[in-house]
Parts: structure tokens; sequence; C-alpha cells
């Protein structure tokens, strides 16, 4: 019986296992079918996406930057390079945990709280493709000591880079300008794709205002790339073409030259070839090192240079306004001459001041009694005030406004770079529009000498004393000489005339004698006289009016602050001017040594004490 | 059927059947089922092109494997002469030494990834809870034999404490996909068993309401692969990632696949864990939809003869370790290719001779070894 059951149960158990193995095998190929579904999802519904994520996983379009153009000054120094250097980017998509990343690169390489501040502010700025800067400039330890555990950070690379050095630093700053990181302002008006791979651009002088031909044109390769951003191989590559070099006008020697003339001097000089309107030099003292600016100057040290009184970030060359003092006198003889005003031989007795007819006011001459009788020859070369006041007068303040716009003042000289100031040459249109006073005749008379509200960068006073020299047929002063670009093409800038200032050659006889005369005995720069080469020049002097908001800082020295500044004008040799030039300086009576130093450098080769 | 069909061949060495001395009947000789070598030989052949590709190239690597394959085909051999007799008498003794050796690994296990998994005599390296692999269904088909089926509650609630003991100690090592995978081959040998439909339900009620404690226990990256489960585009370059580089490689594989080794997903390193865990995503993304459906085909094959074995099988004991096995086979294929698919949470499972690793492949090729004993020992009675 026991027996029989035990039977009977091993075979209801076989049909029970049977029947359970039914259903297993149901449910396994239910499962089966799932598996297959979800492939057949997988890879015939979806499969377009999936191929295009899978391609964006793996190929990037990685920009390459093209080589800034180099500048080199006339006599081809190079005053603008392209050095490597080596910095640490990140891929912003390739890391997971950024903030962790970086502590741990820390630990290996100190970042700065400016390095970090800026690196996140491009991390906002950053396209999908770009990698973003971290740490700048990379010296050979943290180069080493990075390499050794770049395996501990994928999506931070080390890329090499070529950043702007200049090698004349302060020296050529006024001209140059420099290059710094692009930011937000930059991003607006350059076209973002051009420069997706380009961390630099010109924010002052010539590498602001040629820009477009330096920078060149970006280049691409599509890359092939692994999970950790390493690029596997390179599929397409177009390269970038390099931006154009120039060769300024400058010459870096005599620039070099004008910086130290100036010395401890704060001043300006401009020397132009009046032949052609190439800006020989172009400088302003003090400076400062336009290096610091490419790499995103410390905000402490920009503040130094900022608060300094000596105003260093000023370029006094195109943007300092001066009165021109007795600089101006040249111009109303001219003027005077040629509209009939005075004739050479006009006469007046000076008994060291000037009175307006009908008024009490006393304008005096800067000599004590007087210069006695005087023509125009022999008011230029002693400068003689009551002359001018009375010729100015005579003529009034509209030639006096003619003949200055005649000679380029009032308006920006047009130089190839943008921060040019257009200085001002007063009129009642504009006192009336400006000051909302009618103009006065005493305005008039202080006019006549250089003073009141007359203002004039230095790079227009040697514009003007160079359409002088050229007897009226002068040229538009210019930086760049030619540019050549990558082809090897080059383009010569040609000679811009300015308008001509017609003169009859008589007048232009007298004018180049007296200023000749004013470096000879009795002359007011008779100091400066007997060079080896013939010089006509001009000196002035005026009261310190740029510095009145200077003066409210209680830090700088009054007195100091309270001097004159003086200036010269001057072109050499006379019979065949080769430099025009202009010299300010500040607070002291130096302008015209300045000059002189400068010319000899030129003229002589004798070096600058 | 032509070169030892000779039916007048008057010897026989072992002077069994002399007459039907076939092909067929010198397998069995050997305890070779040939049906399922074969099936074997296509995958793990399959698994050796994919793994190639998988490693780059790598031909150490493969070699190694194929050390390993040849060792595990080895084992498999062994174990398909030992008659089941033998393994209904050992394995109550195995069971508990698995056991204890679990417990040794808690207290004295090496740490390799995070989790106390390794257990080392010195002389060998292994993971106790590989033997329990096998252990559970067979001591459960053991156990279960001896009484009549359907099981009642009081042999349930016995059975339910060997899958329990052992799926806990594999747990807290942690090695959540194995535990998984014991519980499963356990769960089978009950199903087939003939456990009742309203326990079944209840089970699933109760694993289900086991849910929110389960995640409470549960380690924060375990915790982390359920959340990205859930929702792989919530932190596509953390936790997502995996899924997301598995299903872009598979997806971009389509039909026909990107061809050998030309996958650019594994190759570039997209695609985590590419020579183990993940291999099936290298297999979509080379040989595409055709290729995962041969693959797992393959899997079917093996998974087929087993269920047909155990069909076949005499006895109670047979029948469910045959069965059992087998189904678990399925389930750990199944389990990975889920994960791997995005349509299961990422457990840490291999695909069962296709991954690269070692231990796993002794203790599948074992379970062949038993499966391949049952059909070729049995007493030619009916």
């Amino acid at each position: 019986m026991a027996k029989r059951l035990t039977m009977k149960d091993k075979k209801l158990e076989r049909q029970l296992f049977l029947s359970r193995l039914v259903i297993a095998m149901f449910l396994i190929l239910a499962l089966f079918s799932c598996l297959i579904a979800r492939l057949v999802y997988l890879q015939i519904i979806q499969h377009d996406m999936y191929t295009t994520l899978s391609q964006k996983n793996q190929l990037t379009l990685v920009p390459i930057p093209p080589n800034r153009g180099l500048i080199y000054d006339r006599k081809g120094v190079l005053i603008a390079q392209n050095v490597p250097v080596f910095s640490l980017e990140v891929v912003p998509d390739k890391v997971k945990n950024l903030k962790k990343t970086i502590a741990e690169i820390q630990t290996i390489v100190p970042i700065s709280d400016d390095e970090l501040k800026a690196f996140y502010k491009q991390l906002k700025q950053h396209r999908q493709f770009d990698t973003v800067p971290l740490k700048l400039k990379l010296d050979e330890n943290q180069l080493a000591r990075f390499y050794v555990n770049q395996y501990r950070f994928p999506g931070i690379i080390v890329g090499a880079q070529m950043i702007r050095y200049y090698p004349l630093g302060a020296n050529m700053v006024d001209v140059l300008g420099y290059v710094g990181r692009i930011n937000e302002q930059d991003l607006a008006t350059i076209n973002t794709t051009n420069y997706s791979a380009t961390n630099f651009i010109g924010k002052l002088g010539i590498e602001k205002s040629y820009e477009s031909v330096l920078h060149g044109t970006v280049g691409y390769q599509q890359v092939e790339t692994d999970a950790s951003g390493h690029i596997v191989r390179v599929l397409k590559r177009i390269p970038p073409i390099p931006g154009s070099s120039l060769t300024l006008t400058i010459d870096s020697g005599l620039q070099t030259a004008a910086m130290q003339a100036l010395g401890q001097n704060n001043g300006a000089v401009v020397v132009i070839n009046p032949q052609n309107g190439d800006v020989l030099a172009m400088a302003s003292n003090p400076a400062y090192d336009p290096n610091l600016f490419v790499q995103g100057i410390p905000q402490t040290v920009y503040q130094i240079l900022q608060n300094d009184p000596n105003r260093p970030l000023y370029n006094r060359t195109i943007r300092g306004l001066y009165p021109p003092g007795s600089t101006i006198k040249p111009y109303l003889a001219i003027e005077g001459l040629s509209s009939g005003t005075i004739t050479p031989s006009f006469r007046i007795n000076d008994p060291g001041y000037f009175m307006l007819p009908n008024s009490s006011h006393v304008y005096r001459d800067w000599k004590k009694g007087g210069h006695g009788i005087v023509d125009v020859s022999k008011a230029i070369t002693v400068s003689c005030d009551v002359f001018f006041y009375t010729i100015g007068v005579k003529m009034g303040i509209t030639r006096i406004n003619y003949i200055m716009r005649d000679f380029g003042f009032g308006n920006p000289t047009g130089i190839d770079v943008d921060e040019e100031l257009g200085g001002l040459i007063p009129n009642p249109e504009w006192k009336q529009r400006i000051k909302h006073q009618p103009w006065y005749p005493g305005d008039t008379v202080i006019t006549s000498i250089g003073q009141g509200f007359n203002l004039v960068t230095p790079l227009q006073q040697a514009n003007g004393v160079a359409q002088i020299a050229m007897q009226g047929h002068g040229y538009r002063p210019h930086l760049v000489g030619s540019i050549r670009d990558t082809e090897g093409q080059v383009t010569f800038t040609q000679p811009q005339p300015a308008p001509v200032v017609n003169v009859t050659p008589d007048i232009w006889t007298l004018i180049f004698t007296a200023m000749q005369n004013v470096l000879k005995p009795g002359g007011t720069s008779a100091i400066i006289g007997n060079a080896p080469y013939t010089i006509a020049g001009k000196s002035g002097t005026a009261q310190v009016f740029s510095t009145h908001g200077v003066l409210q800082d209680k830090n700088v020295s009054l007195a100091k602050n309270l001097r004159d500044n003086s200036l010269f004008i001057a072109f050499a040799p006379v019979e065949n001017p080769q430099i025009a030039i202009a010299v300010v300086v500040e607070n002291s009576l130096d302008a015209k040594k300045t000059t002189r130093k400068i010319m000899d450098y030129y003229f002589e080769g004798t070096p600058i004490q | 059927m032509t070169f030892l069909s000779n039916q007048y061949r008057p010897s026989n060495i072992l002077g069994a059947k002399p007459q039907h001395l076939s092909e067929r009947s010198l397998w069995k000789r050997f305890h070779i089922d040939p049906f399922l070598l074969t099936a074997l030989l296509i995958l793990t052949g399959m698994g050796l092109a994919i793994l190639y590709s998988a490693s780059n190239g790598n031909k150490d690597l493969v070699m190694q494997q194929i050390i390993r394959l040849g060792l595990a085909y080895v084992v498999m051999i062994i174990v398909a002469q030992i008659s089941p007799d033998k393994f209904k008498l050992w394995v109550p003794w195995v069971f508990i030494a698995g056991v204890l050796l679990l417990i040794a690994v808690f207290v004295a296990g090496d740490i390799g990834k995070g989790a106390r998994r390794w257990l080392d005599l010195g002389f060998i390296r292994f993971q106790p809870s590989e033997i329990m692999k096998l252990a559970i269904p067979i001591f459960l088909a053991w156990y279960l034999q001896e009484r009549s089926l359907p099981p009642t509650y009081r042999h349930l609630m016995a059975c339910a404490l060997i899958i329990a003991i052992p799926v806990g100690l594999t747990a807290i090592e942690p090695d959540l996909g194995t535990a998984i995978m014991l519980a499963c081959a356990g769960a089978c040998v009950l199903f087939l068993s003939g456990i009742g439909w309203r326990l079944i339900i209840v089970l699933f009620a109760l694993a289900a309401a086991a849910t929110p404690l389960l995640w409470y226990k549960m380690h924060d990256y375990q915790r982390q692969r359920v959340l990205t489960f859930l929702n792989p585009e919530s932190d596509p370059l953390g936790a997502g990632y995996h899924i997301i580089q598995s299903k872009i490689a598979i997806g971009s594989g389509g039909i026909f696949g990107k061809g050998w080794l030309q996958g650019t997903q594994s190759h570039l390193n997209f695609l985590p864990e590419h020579a183990t865990d993940f291999i099936f995503g290298v297999c979509g993304e080379e040989f595409g939809l055709v290729g995962g459906t041969i693959l797992i085909s393959a899997f079917m094959l093996i998974v087929g003869r087993g269920l047909y074995i155990s069909m076949q099988a005499q006895d109670t004991f047979t029948r469910l370790v045959a069965g059992g096995l087998s189904m678990a086979f399925f389930f750990s294929m199944f389990i990975n290719i889920g994960m791997v698919t995005g349509i299961l949470p990422v457990v840490g499972v291999p695909l069962p001779l296709v991954s690269y690793g070692g231990t796993s492949m002794v203790t599948l090729m074992a379970s062949f070894g038993i499966i391949m004993s049952i059909h070729t020992h049995r007493k030619l009675l009916a």
C-alpha cells in the first residue's frame, strides 16, 4: 500500500513538475521576447537617436587659434612677439566634479584667487567645445608636477599657448598698447566663431586698432576623442591663417631715447618725419609694462598704477591736452601775414603790457618792461606777447580758429590708433554752447598767446610743426608703415597728404628764419643753439591747466604742480626737414633740453645721458 | 552515423548494450551531452570574439579567458562523470561547508572593490558565494525529494531558511548581485517543486512590502543604482552614465552593428566595464540586433536543453536540480542583459560565460557538468 502510494506520488510529482516546467518555459520565452523587443526598440526604433549620441560622444570640433601677427619697428626690430606658455585648461564637459578637481589640483599647482575668479567668469561664457584656461603660465616645475599626476584629472589638459610679449616693455606701450583676455564687452563686438580658440584681443593702441589684421583666421580640426577627452585621432584639419605682421614707422631706438630724454619728468614726445607723416617716436612718460596686462593684471597692481599721481596709464602723446602757450605764435604770424592783417614791416612798441580799448584790464608781457620796437620776425624770436595780443585782436577769433584748424588743431589728426583726442580750439559758438557765455574780447587776447581755452595734444603739435616744415604741404601722421600678410604680400601705407596750407613762399622764409633765430643768441631758446645741424623751433610755457584736477589731491606737492609746463616744437634740418618734433614737459622747463637731446640722438647718434 | 554505426561489431568493453554501440552511446560512455556541449561551445566561442574586441584586442587577456574556459570545461567533464547519487550524498556537507565559508569570509575575507567577498586559502582565492550557486538549488532539491510534493508549509519554512541564510550572508558582504542570483536559483527550485500559486503571490507581496526595509538597509551606492535605474538622465555624468552609455552603444549598433572591432563606444572607453558586466553592450554595438539575437538564442539553446534534460530526468531530485540550474542560468543572463539594455536596475551581475572573469565560469560549467551527469546516468528501465 505504502509502496503504491509512493508510486502514485511519484507519478503525481512528475506531472506537477512537468506542468511547472511548462509554465517556466512560457515565462522564459516571454522574458526572452522582452529582451528581443527591447533590442528592436533600441536598435531599430531609436537607432538614429543613439547614432547621433554616439557620434556626439566621440567627435569634437576643436578650433585652432591663429598666431597673432608680429609687429616690427621701421628698422626690423621685433617689438611685439608671441612666446609659448603652458597653461592648465579645463574641458568642463569632461570633468565630473569641478570644485573637487580644482581643489585637488591646488595641492599640486597653486592657483590664486584672482585666477579662480577669472576662470569661473570665463566658464560662464564658454561654449560647449571650448576649453577654459584655469592657470596660465605654468613654470617648469609646475608643469612636471602636473604631468606626473595627470592621470588623476580626466578633462584637465595642458595647453601650449602663444601669448603676446613686448620686449621693449614700457618704452613701447604708448604706441603698441597691449592685448588682454577677451571680456564680455569684447565678445559683443567680435565674430565669436573666429575667436573661438583665441583668448586675447587688442585692448589699446596698435594692438586694438589693427586687431582685425593681426588676429588672423581661426582653424579647425575635427577630432575623435575618448571618454576622458583625449584626442585619439584627427579626422580633418583646416589650418588657421596667421595674422598679418606689421612694420611700424616707429624707430624703437628713437622711441627709447625719447623716453630716456624725458627722464624723471612727466611729459610727452612726438617725432614725425614731415616728408611722409611717418611717426618716428611717440613717447609718454611715465609709462607701464604692457606685459602685465597680457596675463590679466592683479587688481592690487592695477590700483597702484591707477592711483599713481604721475598717471602712468595716461597716454599723453595722443590724449594729453595742454595749452599750447607760445608755440601757437608761428601759426598766428602766418595767418596775420597771409591774411594781410599785418605786413612783414608792421611794428609795435611793446611797453610790457597790453590793454583793450575801453577796458582797464592789463595783459602783461612775459618780459617785464617789454621788448621795445618789435616786428613779426622779432616777435617770434623773442616770443613777444604784446605783439601777438595786438595782432590777435586785430585779426579776430575767427581767423585764429581758421588757421589753427588748417594746421590740424581742434580735431584728431587721424593717426591709426583709436584713443586719440581732438583737443580744443575755442570760438564764440563753442563758448556759448558749452559755457553758456558770450565770447569776450579778452578771450581773444589770451587765445592769441596760446592760453585760455586752447588745448592741444603733443601729436597735434608735432603734426602742426611738420606742416610748417613742409611749407604747408604736410601729411597725416601714421604709425603703420606696411602690412605683410601670410602669403608674403606687403601693403605699404601711402602717405596721406593733409589739406594744403596755401601761403606765399616769402612768408615761409620769414617764419623759418624767425624760428631759427629762436635758437640763436637773443632768441628765447639760445641755450640749445649751436647744433651741427640747423634747427627751427619755438618754445612755449603754459600755466598749468590740465592739472587743476590733480591739485585737489592733497598728496601731491603743490609746489611742483604749480610750476608751468614747458613746450617745444621744432624741425630740422631747416633746409631739408627730416624730423618734426613736439615736446611737452609737465611742471618743468626742460622741454628745450629734452628736444635737443632727442635731435642729437637722431642726427649725431649721441646717447642720452 | 556512418563511422560507428556498425551494428555487427561484436565487442563491447563495458559489457553493456553490445548491439547498439552508436554515436550516441559513445558520448554517453563519457557522460557528455553533445547537444549541450555544442551549444556551450558556440556561446563561449562568440563570447571570446566579443571579449577580444571589448578588451581592445588584448591577446593576453583573451588567452587568460581561454585558459579559464578550458579549465571550466575540464571541470564540467569531470563533474559529468559523477553519478547524481553521489551529489545527493555530498550535497548536505557541501552546503554546510559553504555556509561556514561564507561566515569565514565575513570574519576574515579579503576586501576587493570595497566589498568583502574573497576568501584566501593560501593556495587559492575564491568567492564562497559561488559554491552556494550550486549548493542552494541542489540542497533544496535534496531536501524536497525526501518529502512528497508539493511541499507543506513546514517544509517551506525550512526551504526558506536554506535560501535565506546564504543569501543574507552574501548580501552583507555586500554583493547584492550574487545574493539576488542565489535567491533566484532557490526560488526556481521551489517553483518547480510545485509550491502553491497562493504562496507565490503572498511571497511577491511580502517582497514588495519588504522593499522599503531593503532600501533602508542598502548601501548608498546601491540606492543610487536604483534611483539611476528609475531615471538615468537625472545624473548623466554620474551614476546614470553606465546606463546611458550602454544604451547608446546598443542603439547605435542598429540591425547589423558597426562591425567587429569597430565599436566606438567601447574602444574609446565611453562604455564603462565593457569587458565585464557591460560586455553585451559591445556585442550590441558591433554585431547589432542580429548579433544580439544570435547570442541570446545561444543562451536559449543551452537553457532549453537543460530544461529538456530535466523533463527526461527520472526522479524528483534530478528533475529539480536540472530544471533549477537551467532556470537560474537563464535568469543570470536575463538580469545582466536586462540591466545593460536598461530594463532592469544596475546590479553587478556578469553575463555568464561571456564576461571576463573566472570564478563564476567554473561554477557555471560545473552546473552543466551536473546536468550532463543527470542525463547520462539515467537508468534504462522504462
